[in-house]
């Protein structure tokens, strides 16, 4: 049987792994971006000069040739779903058995005026940022659209080459509608730290033409023009679909799959940010644009495909970034606007660059999710305290089973539980410090909650 | 860079300006003053043919001449004894070797009488030259670091790949760098050991079987090394600190005699310290100690965000000023023998030679402490703190070698080889310069030993080293059998071959109570030893190829301590880099910076703990993951399931089984 996949992204990549470890049916990658998988989330490490472009990837060349995964470097310009072929741009079509569309997203535009001049662009592939890397020769400010992941990404980066850059965020405060509030202004605050022009509830209105062709400045919605060389374009993603609209394959924002990642027609899968998931679980979003779910995905996908079916299960919902230097974890449910039902243990470092926010289930008292700013938790013992629905008290006083900073870091778990007495006039005591064997046992034990 | 970080840049080039040039400023005039000879027959003798000469009284403007001068006096006067103890014979009571120069006492002749013969300003002012190369090196260095403790507290790795200094070279350049490198060593080595061929041969050859089994038998020639060098040949800076360094080692080590000048800058403070004037490796542990304090503050600004760091840093740079440096000279003023008490064997490989226990043998109850605390550390000070925390006890937070590498080399760790090939080469040379040391100790100590009498002897030692060599194998063998380890079988069978052999062979001495270990002459053994590990890789390749193949070439290629704490730590250690979950998004990092070479991201994506007998534990892995994967931790629980076991990400068998 012979498996195409189109993406060498982390859930193409993944899928083809995980069928190759799984059986010996004939895979075979399509890219046109890039001959050899490279973690897209390091992107932005190349332009900053922390690693080669090499270095982003994960496997050396000869280990496709080993597992025998075939690598085709060309543009699929359509698939025939009826004679089960794939069309290139430059090469001749390829026959397949079953097909993973794995293409991923491509940066959103708001049909902005001016949006396609020259100096304008996302962050999401190689070319994007090759282009910016011919942009910021002898650049004197950047402009960057969009509060997310991504725009602080790049604001990052032109930092980095000391390009002054000014960040235009939509919201009243960073990333709010995922953040909490404290942990939003804290962001705020060190984006300005850092010497970034941040403009909340600011809004790109038009990207103005130097004459050339070229963007040669700003206009924000409050009438202001802000002179620059290179416009960031970073308020989101969507699926990148629109070489499939006649194929017949059934698409909303994205490709429409089931449980199974199966698309409408017979042999067609579709995995990672340009699947969208008919039925989603609850509190889930049908499409999550996002580096673990693709590789969940991926590995799901293949034992669908090579053994039996087994429906996509994202588990507890976790993520990280990295805002500058503050690291952000999250795992469990934590929700910018708090539902009636959540009440939550805050603490923040006087430094104003770390906190912990515990949530918790104000009447049953389970711990509903951790939300982390600077400190490093255990993923594995978080998971299970959030599948057990431990109680709030119980995680508080163990909460240094979860503790994943480095060695000889401060140890805030009784700073965190002394919040917690306050709030709720207990007087519990810490049992359990850090430690990997204490961890370990926790983990070993079935049903602790 | 700011103005006040360009000033102290300027003055540490000015600095190191003078430092070199010191080494062309003086003038050089032999006399029977300089004439730095203890041995009144040769010195008379070597005064008599300089006057012949006309060497006496002139003056020669730069070493060169001078030395090959004061060489040809030497031959000449080695000649001249020789004839006249055969015509005359050799004066009553004085012994043969007294009266006639023998070639070994040349190399000292030759170095210190050209130190003594200098005039000029770097002689007559040796504490202003001090403070103008070394001192002005400090200050600038210092300058350039402060500013940076005001940046905030985060990974500064900004613009790396950008830099002609620390982006690294063309994997061509590299290999030519190397194969020229290593030819040059080899050749300098067949004129080095006289007429002994057996040992530059042998290494020849040795090395061309790794290549062998590399390409052929573990089948890599193909495989196109892809993260190992950069892509251009912009580092240019890189490669001019890299030979310098190169250089340096080569002077250093093997031609000490045109570098006095820089002896001549270190005097004023190894005769306050020691009271005896500086020898090469006085002024080598002055720099050593110096670089490691001044680049040990950039690791503080560097790694404010990380106590760790801090912590392990602090570590280094005591142990090396402390104990490596001022303890050892304050002993030799309070005429106890000089010791470094942090330095263990195979490492320090003249731990075990007949002069250095004969020496801490005679000094009375210190010396004796000195020689069991040796010991102890060799046989349960490694394997107990290796299995508690991991070989970074002492490769990251005590050794000399790791103090350089984590300070000088800091801005280097990314240009280690992260390539299979790379890894594949480290195994079987690190581990063979360990079967190397093993094998040229056991020749010295068996050789030093009384045939029979005392407690100790040739008998006892053999048997000791039957039953430690069968304990170790087999102990390594069983917990291969039994947790079923990621180590290669091909690696076991090699081991088992190595043991085999040196028991074979102590059975054999044992038996026919035979002179020599292993057939072989054990001074010329540990003659090869200590200019092929100790100075060449040690030194030339291990420090000189900093900003060519990343700071720990020697660390992960050659050091045999390395590898002895490396087997513990792979076979015996609660130590390991622990993943976190799913957390890992491949981006990197951790393999870039990964000074020893590990392919960090291989293990972490799979949510994998890691367990290699390479990694020295500094930990920069955990610090510049942008996601906080990864955690230096210690503990026994489950560490071959949770390290060797491939973990699913997602789904397990069972979970697919079941449905």
């Amino acid at each position: 049987m012979h498996i195409a996949i189109i993406g060498n992204g982390i859930s193409g990549i993944t899928a083809a792994r995980f069928i190759r470890k799984l059986s010996d049916h004939q895979v075979t990658v399509i890219s046109a971006e890039s001959k050899y998988f490279f973690s897209r989330t390091a992107l932005m490490y190349i332009y900053m000069g922390h690693m080669r472009e090499v270095d982003t990837q994960p496997y050396e060349p000869w280990f496709w040739e080993k597992n025998r995964i075939g690598l085709v470097q060309d543009y699929v310009k359509e698939v025939d779903t009826q004679g089960k072929a794939l069309h290139f741009t430059k090469q001749e079509p390829l026959k397949y058995d079953k097909l993973i569309i794995a293409c991923g997203s491509k940066p959103n535009k708001f049909g902005w005026p001016g949006q396609d001049l020259k100096g304008v662009g996302g962050l999401y592939s190689l070319q994007d940022l090759q282009a910016m890397e011919e942009g910021s020769e002898g650049l004197q400010r950047a402009v960057i659209v969009g509060g997310g992941l991504i725009g602080i990404e790049m604001a990052e980066m032109f930092h980095s080459r000391n390009i002054p850059v000014t960040l235009l965020v939509r919201e009243k405060s960073y990333w709010n509608m995922v953040l909490p509030k404290e942990e939003s202004e804290m962001v705020n605050r060190h984006i300005k730290e850092h010497h970034i022009d941040l403009r909340l509830e600011t809004e790109l209105k038009e990207i103005v033409d130097d004459g050339t062709g070229k963007a040669c400045a700003v206009i924000t919605n409050k009438g202001e023009r802000i002179d620059c060389g290179y416009v960031g374009l970073t308020a989101g993603v969507s699926p990148n679909i629109a070489y499939l609209k006649d194929t017949g394959i059934e698409t909303q924002k994205g490709i429409l799959v089931n449980d199974y990642l199966e698309t409408n027609i017979p042999d067609i899968y579709a995995i990672g940010d340009c699947a969208q998931l008919r039925e989603p679980r609850p509190g889930r979003r049908p499409i999550e644009a996002v580096w673990y779910t693709g590789r969940m995905m991926g590995e799901t996908l293949a034992y669908t495909i090579c053994k039996k079916p087994v429906a996509y299960d994202p588990g507890i919902w976790f993520n990280s970034a990295k805002f500058l230097d503050i690291e952000y974890q999250v795992y469990g449910d934590i929700q910018s606007k708090a539902p009636e039902n959540h009440a939550a243990v805050y603490w923040e470092h006087k430094d104003g660059r770390k906190s912990v926010r515990i949530v918790y289930d104000k009447n049953s008292g389970a711990v509903l999710g951790f939300n982390l700013m600077g400190v490093r938790y255990r993923h594995e013992v978080c998971e299970k305290w959030l599948a057990e629905q431990t109680p709030i008290e119980k995680v508080l006083t163990n909460l240094g089973l979860a503790n994943f900073d480095p060695e000889f870091y401060d140890e805030y778990e009784q700073d965190i539980l002394a919040i917690y007495n306050q709030q709720a006039g207990k007087n519990l005591i810490l049992k359990k410090r850090r430690g990997l064997s204490r961890a370990l046992e926790f983990l070993q034990k079935t049903g602790s909650a | 860079m700011t103005l006040i970080q360009k000033i102290g840049l300027g003055i540490f080039i000015i600095g190191l300006l003078i430092f070199t040039a010191s080494l062309g400023l003086d003038k050089y005039e032999l006399s029977a003053d300089s004439l730095s000879i203890s041995n009144e027959y040769h010195a008379a003798e070597i005064l008599e043919v300089a006057e012949q000469e006309g060497m006496l009284g002139q003056t020669y403007s730069s070493s060169f001449d001078f030395i090959s001068a004061f060489k040809g006096v030497l031959k000449k006067a080695q000649t001249s004894l020789n004839t006249k103890a055969k015509e005359n014979g050799v004066p009553e009571g004085v012994g043969e070797w007294d009266y006639k120069m023998g070639d070994w006492v040349l190399k000292d002749y030759i170095l210190f009488t050209t130190k003594k013969s200098a005039t000029g300003p770097v002689s007559n002012n040796p504490a202003l030259f001090l403070f103008l190369s070394i001192g002005l090196g400090i200050i600038g260095g210092l300058i350039y670091i402060f500013p940076k403790f005001k940046l905030f507290p985060g990974i500064k790795n900004d613009r790396i790949y950008h830099r002609p200094m620390t982006k690294g070279i063309q994997f061509s350049v590299r290999s030519f760098f190397l194969l020229a490198t290593t030819v040059g060593i080899l050749l300098y080595g067949v004129y080095y050991m006289g007429n002994e061929y057996f040992w530059p041969a042998l290494t020849a050859v040795v090395a061309l079987l790794i290549i062998a089994i590399i390409w052929f038998v573990e089948d890599q020639r193909k495989r196109q090394p892809a993260r190992s060098a950069s892509v251009d040949f912009s580092g240019w800076l890189g490669i001019l600190t890299g030979a310098y360094l190169i250089g340096f080692y080569v002077l250093l080590y093997w031609k000490a005699e045109y570098i006095t000048p820089w002896m001549i800058i270190a005097d004023p403070l190894s005769l306050s310290l020691s009271g005896n004037e500086a020898s090469q490796w006085f002024l080598y542990g002055t720099l050593y100690t110096v670089i490691v304090l001044v680049m040990g503050v950039r690791m503080f600004t560097k790694y404010m965000h990380n106590r760790y760091q801090l912590i392990r840093t602090g570590s280094v740079m005591f142990f090396q000023t402390a104990i490596a440096f001022l303890l050892p000279e304050i002993l030799v003023r309070l005429n106890y023998p000089y010791y470094d008490f942090k330095n263990i064997w195979p490492l320090n490989y003249t731990f075990f030679f007949d002069w250095n226990i004969q020496n801490l043998v005679n000094s009375g109850g210190l010396g004796i402490f000195m020689l069991g605390w040796g010991i102890a550390l060799v046989v349960l000070g490694v394997p107990l703190i290796t299995y508690f925390y991991g070989k970074r006890w002492y490769c990251s937070w005590v050794c000399g070698c790791g103090g350089l590498a984590e300070t000088l080399g800091d801005p280097y760790r990314q240009l280690s080889d992260k390539s299979l090939n790379a890894w594949k080469i480290e195994r079987w040379i690190i581990h063979l310069v360990l079967v190397f040391a093993v094998i040229m100790t056991m020749g010295v100590l068996y050789s030093f030993l009384p045939k029979e009498g005392a407690w100790f002897n040739q008998r006892t030692f053999l048997g000791l080293m039957i039953v430690l060599l069968l304990g170790a194998m087999s102990f390594v063998y069983l917990r291969w059998r039994k947790d079923r380890f990621n180590f290669s079988t091909l690696g076991i069978l090699a081991g088992w071959a190595v043991t085999l052999i040196l028991v074979g062979v102590s059975a054999y001495h044992l038996g026919t109570g035979d002179g020599k270990f292993l057939f072989m002459s054990s001074g010329v053994t540990r003659q090869w030893y200590g200019f092929l590990i100790g100075a060449g890789f040690a030194g030339v390749v291990g420090t000189g190829f900093y900003p060519l193949m990343g700071n720990r070439v020697w660390c992960r290629f050659g050091c045999p301590l390395a590898a002895y704490l490396g087997l513990v730590q792979k076979f015996k250690s609660r130590f390991r880099i622990t993943t976190n979950g799913g957390q890992c998004i491949s981006c990197g990092n951790c393999s870039t910076y990964c000074e020893m070479g590990i392919d960090v991201r291989w293990y972490a994506q799979r949510g994998q703990d890691i367990v290699r007998s390479s990694c020295v534990g500094c930990g920069i892995c955990s610090a510049v993951c942008p996601r906080g994967v990864l955690r230096l931790e210690n503990s026994a629980m489950d560490v071959n399931t949770r390290a060797t076991e491939l973990r699913a990400l997602h789904i397990t068998e069972e979970e697919v089984s079941i449905i």
